[in-house]
């Protein structure tokens, strides 16, 4: 679990009783989102009528996180669709960085993703109660279900929607640090049974890279996709 | 209104870490709260920056950029068509000039067609009435000489007769008589000179 670990870097930094120390998770989110920023300031610099494969690069992301939103949350969601294109990248700059030995991921962490997750929840109704008022409540009592049976779904659906922010955030963690384990417990299997046992867990350990780099997308993916349907909810209220 | 929402975000945020206890449990770094303040603090920092600049600088450029290549496209297929539009009348008029040349040339080929035929007819009934006049003339000649032929011949022939008569007895013959004769035998033998 070393891997996971975080360590301060440099010297000791206090607010006031609280310690903001530049660890090496600091690190990694400032590397993910300074990569993102170089990266998405080269592919917009130049406007060419046949993009470069770095403007096309950039390009390609901007259509297909807007077309996931458009698809998800209709058109109503347009002036959100900064924040969860930054998030989706983030996320998943911080997933794809995890993947080079040696580096720290950041999204391994229960607490970013918990932070991320709940920054969205409480986002997310606000803007439902900022859009619908109190008619917002109405997403915990769907239509056309018999009165005998609203109060039990009532109770499930309003535990459904507080553990929004809990499956979201736990759902990351999970793979992300799930993934990882497993890539070390592999490795630590290839050292073990040396020279003559050990590449049978090898190739095992180089079929789970391909899986990890594969889930470091789709988890990404569905944390956008679903950031983009609790959004839904918030905007077109269809209960 | 955004920015109300990450104001409240984060006092909300300040309210729930004030009840995080340290929960240090054996195996995990994950459950080790010891950074999770400053996990917290250079999350909101980072992800912060980002989303600001990416919002405020990036994403408009790239959608920007993305706009004017599709308009650009959308312009270009309109002249495309705009100019195949005009290409299509250019080839109706150009098929209409061959169709108009087509027809008259077939008219200039018929009319002098008609013209020769004309000509040729004229030129054609003036010789036959020619043709057919000398025909008349010499027919008329042949007539001539045909009803004239037997007079010359019995002529001829009376003359001939006196003559050889006179070589082979010596005396005189009375004309009357030698062309008596020889008109008995012309008439008798009509048929067979003449055919007639």
């Amino acid at each position: 679990m070393y891997q996971f670990n975080v360590n301060r870097i440099g010297p000791e930094i206090k607010l006031g009783e609280i310690d903001i120390s530049f660890t090496n998770a600091s690190l990694f989110m400032v590397i993910s989102s300074v990569a993102i920023l170089i990266i998405f300031n080269l592919g917009s610099k130049k406007n060419s009528l046949i993009p470069n494969k770095i403007q096309l690069l950039a390009e390609l992301s901007y259509s297909f996180v807007s077309k996931m939103i458009s698809d998800t949350a209709g058109s109503k969601a347009k002036p959100y669709f900064a924040f969860i294109f930054s998030l989706f990248m983030f996320v998943l700059f911080c997933n794809m960085f995890g993947m080079i030995p040696y580096s720290f991921t950041v999204t391994s962490h229960i607490i970013v993703t918990f932070v991320l997750a709940a920054f969205i929840f409480v986002g997310v109704t606000i803007i439902g109660f900022i859009k619908h008022g109190f008619g917002y409540l109405k997403l915990f009592v769907p239509s056309g279900v018999p009165m005998i049976l609203l109060p039990l779904i009532v109770v499930i659906e309003i535990i459904s929607y507080l553990s929004r922010p809990i499956s979201l955030s736990v759902r990351l963690f999970a793979n992300m640090m799930a993934g990882h384990t497993m890539m070390k417990v592999f490795g630590g299997f290839v050292v073990s049974l040396g020279i003559i046992g050990g590449w049978l867990p090898l190739s095992f350990s180089v079929a789970l890279t391909g899986l990890e780099i594969l889930v470091a997308f789709l988890q990404a993916y569905v944390f956008a996709i679903l950031t983009c349907i609790y959004l839904n909810d918030a905007l077109n209220l269809h209960h | 209104m955004l920015k109300k929402i990450i104001v409240q975000n984060l006092l909300i945020y300040f309210a729930l870490l004030k009840n995080v206890q340290s929960a240090e449990s054996g195996g995990m770094p994950q459950l080790n709260p010891e950074f999770w303040v400053s996990q917290i603090f250079w999350l909101t920092l980072t992800f912060g920056i980002l989303y600001i600049v990416l919002s405020k600088l990036i994403l408009p450029k790239i959608g920007g950029n993305l706009e004017a290549r599709k308009s650009q496209i959308l312009e270009n297929i309109e002249t495309a068509e705009k100019q195949r539009k005009d290409s299509e009348i250019k080839i109706k008029e150009f098929e209409k000039i061959i169709l108009d040349s087509k027809i008259k040339a077939k008219n200039y080929f018929n009319d002098s067609r008609k013209k020769i035929f004309d000509d040729l007819n004229k030129k054609r009934e003036t010789l036959e009435s020619e043709i057919n006049e000398e025909i008349n003339i010499a027919e008329k000649e042949i007539i001539n000489l045909k009803n004239n032929a037997p007079e010359k011949i019995n002529k001829i022939a009376i003359e001939t007769s006196n003559d050889l008569i006179k070589q082979l007895i010596g005396m005189e013959v009375n004309n009357s008589s030698i062309s008596a004769i020889v008109e008995d035998l012309s008439k008798k033998n009509r048929g067979k000179y003449y055919g007639v």
